[in-house]
């Protein structure tokens, strides 16, 4: 079984829609894990049904029992993090300051504090429409700890995935480059970089790319709108070839993408348009590559 | 007045808006834009002007001295993100999980976690005539952005007085980055395609930002390109729609060479002018 991660650093490159277009032409060989857990958008085109729901704790946050409190102060003194408010001689935590680290309740001379395990969002597992299985999930508001999360979406997945004897797992993976992406490629065996040809775009996959590195995972590149800039594509093919990633594909400006998810469809379930044999070709050799490295 | 630009989806035009309407106003006024989208900083491909200051980011890690160390496992016990743990004859810290409490340093009975700085970051400021532009950058390997974040806009509230009017861009999504970015600021705009990603996304951002109690309004950028759907919801909601940014190629073309489409594209200079107009119609600038 092979995971394949899809990330591009930058945000709106279109990785999401790349994902869904190879889920499905990956149909029943893969299951699909959405670990761009805080804008989780994949629904919006393979239409979960959202059959079984978990709740997902992750982390703490102080809670003081104000008939214990002695008002010593001790509390305030210790967090690093500005969460112990004392308004009218009383002290309370600020939640959304609290990091959970529980010096205070470890300073407390009277056990007044407690650590409260946070509900932080909700994860799913769901029949989508190409008959088989996605993992995905959505953050609390504001929440931390997205980074658990994702690691226990693709847990799921990956159960799931041998379970049923499945092929490929395939994930979305989330912008940037810190915790909930640091999460989704770990243990990945193949990332997929989804980039455009722009200065931003070019820049982020540079130091999305540096960071696999540390990694040491295999790894191929989409140029998307590669006809916005073409001088950009090919500085981005020339680092590509440098760096031994894989160029996968070139996907010109196409506003089909657009006009597809508006009919909550994937581009290749649109109507019949070049970009759907790019994707097809980008797919097969997606997985030449991967065979390569195996 | 500090004011952030936001989304949930990522690549809706927030380093766009923001990099122009620090710029528009710039030719008035004296302004500062904060990059605090860390993880993935764009801002300064579109604003140009000269470096006239830079600093590291640090953040406070434990070290073990094994010399002082005498195996008691308190550490190990106080610590809530598994970042120290003993193991054998050794105590081993993993910077990555570290939150920088100081709990297993401070209430180490032998002192022998002492916190020692660890750069995460880097923050640089520019200038550009009237525009004072500070960048936050998270090194590549760090995972967590906040504290270069909280960092920068430390720096922010130390180099200006606190009447100087700020646009900070924020990173994408709905977690703690957002929070951090966002808490401070005196307003948000959050910055959304009319498509159905977009319009979902945007339904995330403004749940965070009515949990935060923050005053808001919206701007739609590409539009013409997907439905009215988002215009709908902004009713419905009554969420003031400040402007909308049109959908265009050749503004795709402009952004790829890191030129400013205020500059280079006069119906987007228009659209931005209308954005400003508007947030002092909302008594947000003045």
């Amino acid at each position: 079984m092979n995971e394949i991660v899809i990330i591009s650093g930058k945000g709106g490159t279109g990785k999401t829609s790349i994902t869904a277009s190879f889920s499905v032409l990956a149909g029943t060989r893969a299951i699909i894990a959405d670990c761009d857990v805080d804008a989780a958008d994949m629904h919006l085109l393979l239409k979960p049904d959202f059959a079984q729901s978990e709740d997902f704790f992750s982390g703490f946050k102080a809670d003081i029992d104000q008939k214990l409190c002695m008002k010593c102060g001790k509390c305030k003194q210790v967090c690093r993090f500005d969460a112990v408010r004392n308004d009218d001689n009383f002290y309370d935590i600020i939640p959304l300051n609290c990091e959970g680290c529980g010096y205070c309740k470890e300073v407390c001379p009277i056990n007044a504090i407690t650590m409260v395990e946070q509900n932080v969002g909700k994860w799913y597992i769901s029949k989508i429409k190409t008959d088989t299985f996605m993992v995905h999930a959505k953050l609390g508001i504001g929440a931390d700890n997205s980074g658990k999360l994702v690691a226990q979406v693709k847990k799921e997945a990956k159960n799931l995935a041998q379970e049923t004897k499945k092929e490929f797992v395939l994930v979305d993976g989330s912008p940037g480059i810190g915790c909930p992406v640091v999460s989704s490629i770990s243990g990945a065996d193949y990332v997929v970089l989804v980039t455009e040809p722009t200065l931003s775009g070019f820049h982020d996959m540079q130091r999305v790319h540096e960071l696999i590195q540390k990694f040491n995972l295999p790894s191929g590149c989409i140029i998307n709108k590669y006809d916005v800039n073409n001088e950009i594509t090919d500085s981005i093919i020339t680092f590509c070839e440098k760096n031994s990633i894989d160029i996968i594909s070139k996907l010109p400006y196409d506003e089909s993408f657009t006009a597809a998810m508006m009919h909550g469809k994937t581009i290749l379930e649109y109507k019949d348009n070049k970009i759907n044999k790019i994707l097809i070709k980008s797919w097969g050799k997606l997985l030449n590559s991967l065979n390569k490295k195996d | 007045m500090k004011i952030a630009i936001a989304s949930g989806k990522g690549g809706t035009g927030k380093t766009t808006l923001a990099t122009n309407l620090a710029y528009l106003i710039s030719q008035k006024s004296q302004v500062v834009l904060a990059d605090l989208d860390v993880e993935e900083p764009n801002s300064k491909f579109f604003i140009k002007g000269n470096k006239i200051a830079e600093k590291n980011v640090l953040r406070m890690i434990p070290q073990w001295d094994k010399d002082n160390c005498i195996l008691c496992g308190n550490c190990q016990k106080v610590c809530k993100f598994n970042a120290v743990i003993k193991l054998w004859e050794e105590v081993l810290v993993f910077n990555q999980l570290c939150h920088s409490c100081y709990a297993c340093s401070e209430l180490c009975p032998k002192n022998a976690l002492p916190m020692k700085p660890h750069e995460v970051g880097k923050i640089t400021q520019f200038k550009y005539n009237n525009l004072h532009f500070i960048e936050g950058t998270l090194n590549v390997g760090e995972e967590q952005a906040v504290p270069v974040i909280a960092q920068t806009l430390d720096y922010v509230k130390d180099k200006f007085c606190d009447d100087m009017l700020c646009f900070f861009d924020a990173p994408p999504g709905t977690s703690c980055p957002v929070i951090e970015a966002t808490k401070e600021a005196d307003y948000i705009i959050l910055v959304t395609e009319p498509t159905p990603f977009g319009l979902h996304d945007l339904t995330l951002a403004v749940e965070v930002m009515r949990e935060l109690k923050k005053d808001f309004g919206v701007v739609i950028n590409r539009y013409g390109i997907g439905n009215d759907d988002v215009i709908r919801y902004c009713e419905e909601e009554r969420i003031p729609l400040l402007g909308k940014i049109p959908n265009m190629k050749r503004a795709a073309e402009a952004y790829a060479k890191g030129e400013l489409l205020s500059v280079a594209i006069p119906e987007i200079k228009t659209s931005i002018n209308k954005i400003i107009q508007n947030l002092k119609v909302c008594e947000v600038l003045s």
